[in-house]
């Protein structure tokens, strides 16, 4: 099959030959890099997948059988039928640029390049978890995952290949070489070298850290750059998945915490071989915490620049607001002085960053009113709850102070006296990894962990949804 | 807020010395909020003057209070960063005189770096162990070997263009081309690349000497730092302590030192320099020296004179001239320059000889007009008659019995050499190179002022009639010219002869940059450095000028 055949896109691919060059070099090294760097153990298996073949409704979501190397990466973006403008910013109401504007090169290529080394970083996270996915239906959740951050990848390679020259092409090459927690070569944020080896993380990381991959793809897609701000709203249709996952399979291991803790004379779920409650809290914690240093500093010039220039704007910049300039208006910020917290007034632009924040808190707080209903349904007593976006920070205006989950100032001395309370210890870690062992048998689930309540593609739980080939 | 230039190790906020044999390691962590100003948050281990001056003194200290040791590792203590710069925001909020002088502070620091590398047997490693950014990339330049961290992302960059409009004006541009030769092309591109370059091109680029990975990173400094070590030639010492220098000031905000002191007229706008010779018998031998340590006169005074002009430029803005006296007396200067002469292989007397030569070229790049006045009681003599040289002009009084005099010593015949190489005589006389020799030939005897006239060595000789007139009316008709005028002039005649590269750095880029830190498309209301980190961006007059 020739690569234009390969590659899904609507991009006109074929008649491309700036990207057709930069492509014939770059595939036979990701999958190069997907082999070596991909789920570990599992590139022979025939795995349901979804394949984006198209863009409408119809195309995208088309399920079959795969084996992941032979899974058709595509390029697709957004069409657009009329003139699309500027919306925000210093430039609103220019026409959207179809091209890089040379002014915006270096800004644009930084943008680009550290959304992009975050899809490939996460599949690297995660390549050792199928060997202890605790249902099949779990283990298709992670290699849908794993495929899609892999197409997220070829997105943000095709801006690089298509806009950028040669400039672009090497920082393509670049978000092959760089590894996820490799001393040497680390990936760009430090989330992102961070481990997830084990079940309880990755419902973590794709709840919490993909979410924030949301609200950044939500920003971008209403970028003044059409060809990123198409590129990115397609990901969004496929992101919604990898949230859906992450926000599910907590609620689900918070279920079985919860019948478990029934089940228990003395409402141990651990006692019943599940994850408790106080330690699903831990992770919350942890990753929470983690994923909102990803938003970036509370006050940023960096932030006012991508919106100025008009590359980066609001969550539903277009829909939400009526003043596109943000020059006017200022942010009340939370500002620790002297070991308290008041509020200073900072120019709107400058705290784009925690404007994104804002609404990410209160959907990440909307997951766990839900989580808080599923164990009430159980009749179980026990209130999850959403940490302070203070809480355990080491980058930003907080890091370097303490704070407890509620976000009041409290001294290192008593951070360090409840931080086993607070989030995960060794000993958490390692019994939370003592739970995850593999289930491959269609239907069948691990116990601390309830089984979702429907299945894929209108297939029932019970559906092989992954076909060993094994000798 | 008059600034203080006396720190100590024990007091640093921003860099640590640490001294392990023949090695020290300089570890910058700026404190966020530890700036001179409140004004401003030192982000991302970006410098404001106080840090520069922790710099300045480390070097100083390395030189004189660890002589033993033979190279410098320079790295930073916060992760990921080596060093973002110049702190933008304090730039930014700074008045255009204190850029100036900060800039003109920082050039001089690296600069002294790069002295001590060619005169201290000390080579300067700079452990970059990530981003480097601006002035963090101009401070390794000045270092002899910069040592780029290979890990995907940590880049050298000079975005002073892109971002903010204005120069990498701390010898960026000048190193990059004249010390590292990196081609003229590559410099354009380099230059106007916010992202910067990194890994395998930064050295093909010659922009980094050498990268290594995360993993062997502290191995390869240590690898670096024996090799240096062992290239060098035998210790030195025993070492000396620098005691401070700081002056008492007067109510009147007069400076006194143990050797000098300043007087400030603030009406007339002049400020009177003195330096007295010394009193009480100096070291003649090596060991003499040695002993006398920081004590001795040549040292001491010549330290308290760099203090005195450093706190002349950033305290005392409005002084536009300087009056220099050197008072006492002739023979014991010229003792103590011989005895440093005599002993120049002495470790101790080699480094008092460097640091003299270095205090003379802070005066000669000072923007201020310095006027020496030789008359009863002075003492221009050797290393004092180089204060004069160094003046834009010399008034000598002529008196009947020819009791004022000047001397020439070993101090005038090239041991002081100017920013560009030249020394003050050769600068003087660039139609007449023999009169040179045919002053340095009187080297020792008494000159008159008749005599100094004749040999080309004073502006004005005048007659105890003339004398107060004369001076009176040049100095008051100089402070009433135009202070800019006065600056760029003074700059452009007191350094006759060709540029070399360190020359460069003050007449070429920071000439340009100064320029450009008045032009509106930096610092107007729509500028670029104004508008760095507000909510807004900037807008040029796209005019060529």
């Amino acid at each position: 099959m020739s690569l234009t055949d390969s590659i899904p896109n609507n991009v006109d691919l074929g008649s491309d030959r700036k990207l057709l060059r930069a492509l014939e070099k770059w595939q036979p090294k990701f999958i190069e890099w997907w082999l070596e760097m991909g789920p570990d153990g599992f590139q022979a298996d025939d795995i349901y997948l979804r394949t984006a073949i198209d863009v409408d409704p119809k195309g995208w979501a088309t399920y079959d059988y795969v084996k992941m190397p032979d899974y058709r990466w595509g390029i697709f973006l957004t069409p657009r039928n009329e003139d699309q403008f500027v919306n925000f910013g210093d430039n609103a109401g220019q026409k959207a640029w179809d091209e890089v504007p040379g002014e915006l090169r270096g800004i644009l290529r930084r943008i680009i390049v550290t959304q992009a080394d975050t899809e490939p970083a996460s599949v690297e996270q995660q390549r050792q978890l199928g060997k202890t996915a605790p249902s099949l239906y779990d283990l298709r959740s992670l290699f849908q995952v794993n495929v899609e951050e892999g197409r997220h990848l070829w997105a943000m390679v095709h801006l690089l290949h298509q806009y950028f020259g040669r400039d672009g092409r090497e920082e393509a090459e670049s978000l092959l070489e760089r590894r996820s927690g490799d001393v040497d070569k680390p990936r760009i944020l430090q989330t992102f070298n961070e481990t997830t080896d084990e079940w309880l993380s990755f419902f973590c990381f794709t709840m919490f850290t993909d979410r924030d991959g949301k609200y950044q793809l939500a920003a971008l897609s209403e970028s003044g750059f059409d060809p990123l701000a198409r590129a990115t709203q397609f990901m969004l249709t496929e992101e919604s998945f990898h949230l859906f996952t992450g926000e599910t399979g907590i609620e689900r291991i918070v279920q079985r915490a919860a019948e478990l803790s029934l089940q228990d004379p003395n409402n141990d779920a651990r006692a019943q071989g599940g994850v408790d409650l106080p330690t699903i809290q831990k992770w919350i914690n942890f990753w929470f915490s983690s994923a909102v240093e990803l938003f970036g500093g509370e006050i940023s010039s960096n932030a006012a620049d991508y919106f100025a220039t008009g590359l980066k704007g609001r969550y539903r910049e277009k829909a939400k607001y009526e003043d596109h300039s943000a020059l006017r208006d200022i942010y009340e910020m939370n500002v620790l002085r002297d070991g308290k917290l008041s509020q200073e007034e900072v120019p709107l632009r400058n705290a784009l960053n925690e404007v994104l924040r804002d609404e990410y808190v209160a959907d990440c707080a909307r997951a766990v009113r839900k989580w808080n209903h599923t164990i009430k349904k159980t009749g179980f007593e026990f209130e999850l709850a959403l940490p302070s976006r203070r809480f355990n920070r080491s980058m930003g205006m907080y890091a370097g102070a303490s704070f407890d989950p509620q976000g009041n100032p409290i001294t290192p001395e008593q951070f360090e006296a409840n931080r086993s309370k607070w989030l995960p210890t060794a000993e958490d870690r390692a019994y939370v990894k003592s739970l995850m062992v593999p289930v491959t048998e269609p239907g069948k689930i691990a116990n601390w962990i309830a089984p979702p309540k429907k299945g894929v593609n209108g297939q029932p739980f019970e559906f092989e949804y992954v076909r060993f080939n094994r000798n | 807020m008059a600034i203080s230039f006396d720190t100590h190790p024990d007091r640093y906020k921003h860099w640590t010395l640490e001294v392990d044999g023949a090695r020290a390691t300089l570890t910058l962590d700026v404190q966020p909020h530890g700036g001179l100003r409140p004004d401003y948050e030192l982000k991302l281990n970006s410098y404001d003057l106080g840090v520069d001056i922790e710099l300045a003194d480390a070097i100083q200290r390395v030189r004189f209070e660890h002589p033993d040791v033979k190279v410098v590792v320079v790295s930073s203590g916060q992760q990921r960063v080596f060093c973002a710069g110049a702190n933008i925001p304090m730039l930014g909020s700074s008045t255009h005189a204190f850029k100036v002088n900060f800039c003109k502070f920082t050039n001089e620091t690296r600069l002294y770096l790069e002295d001590a590398s060619e005169r201290s047997d000390l080579k300067f490693i700079a452990a970059l162990n990530g981003t480097c950014a601006g002035g963090g990339y101009e401070l390794a330049m000045a270092c002899d070997h910069l040592l780029l961290i290979d890990d995907g992302s940590s880049a050298v960059s000079l975005p002073e263009v892109p971002l903010l409009g204005v120069l990498p004006g701390t010898g960026g541009l000048t190193r990059l081309v004249d010390k590292r030769k990196v081609r003229r092309d590559r410099a354009d591109v380099f230059c106007t690349t916010s992202e910067g370059v990194r890994g395998k091109r930064a050295v093909e680029w010659n922009l980094v000497d050498e990268i290594a990975p995360r993993s062997k990173f502290e191995e390869a400094v240590d690898a670096r730092a024996k090799a240096f070590i062992d290239a060098a030639g035998t210790a030195r010492g025993p070492a000396i302590t620098l005691d401070p220098v700081a002056p008492t000031i007067d109510d009147d905000g007069h400076l006194q030192y143990t050797h000098v002191t300043v007087e400030l007229s603030a009406a007339t706008r002049t400020a009177t320099l003195r330096v007295r010779t010394p009193d009480t018998a100096q070291p003649t031998t090596a060991d003499e020296i040695q002993a006398a340590g920081a004590a001795q006169w040549s040292l001491r005074a010549f330290r308290e004179l760099d203090d005195a002009l450093l706190r002349l430029r950033m305290n005392h803005l409005d002084i536009g001239l300087v009056v220099v006296r050197a008072e006492g007396d002739v023979d014991a200067v010229l003792a103590s320059d011989k005895a440093l002469h005599d002993n120049k292989d002495h470790w101790l007397a080699s480094e008092i000889l460097a640091l003299q030569a270095r205090v003379l070229r802070r005066m000669d790049l000072t923007s201020k007009s310095f006027f020496a006045l030789v008359d009863e009681g002075t003492a221009f003599a050797g290393s004092l008659l180089e204060l004069a040289l160094a003046s834009d002009r010399i008034y000598m009084l002529e008196d009947e019995d020819e009791a004022v005099t000047i001397a020439l010593g070993p101090a005038n015949a090239g041991a002081f050499p100017m920013t560009h190489g030249l020394s003050r005589l050769e600068a003087r006389f660039m139609a007449e190179p023999s009169f040179v020799g045919r002053a340095l030939e009187r080297m020792g005897e008494r000159l008159a002022a008749s005599e100094a006239d004749e040999l080309g060595l004073i502006t004005v000789a005048a007659d105890d009639i003339d004398w107060e007139d004369d001076v009176r009316i040049a100095l008051e008709e100089r402070v009433s010219l135009s202070p800019d005028a006065l600056t760029g002039m003074e700059a452009s005649l007191r350094f006759p002869g060709a540029e070399n590269a360190d020359a460069k750095i003050f007449a070429r880029l920071s000439a340009w940059q100064n320029w450009i830190f008045q032009r509106p498309n930096a610092v107007g209301p729509e500028g670029a450095l104004t508008k760095y980190g507000q909510p807004d961006r900037p807008t040029f007059s796209w005019t060529r000028c």
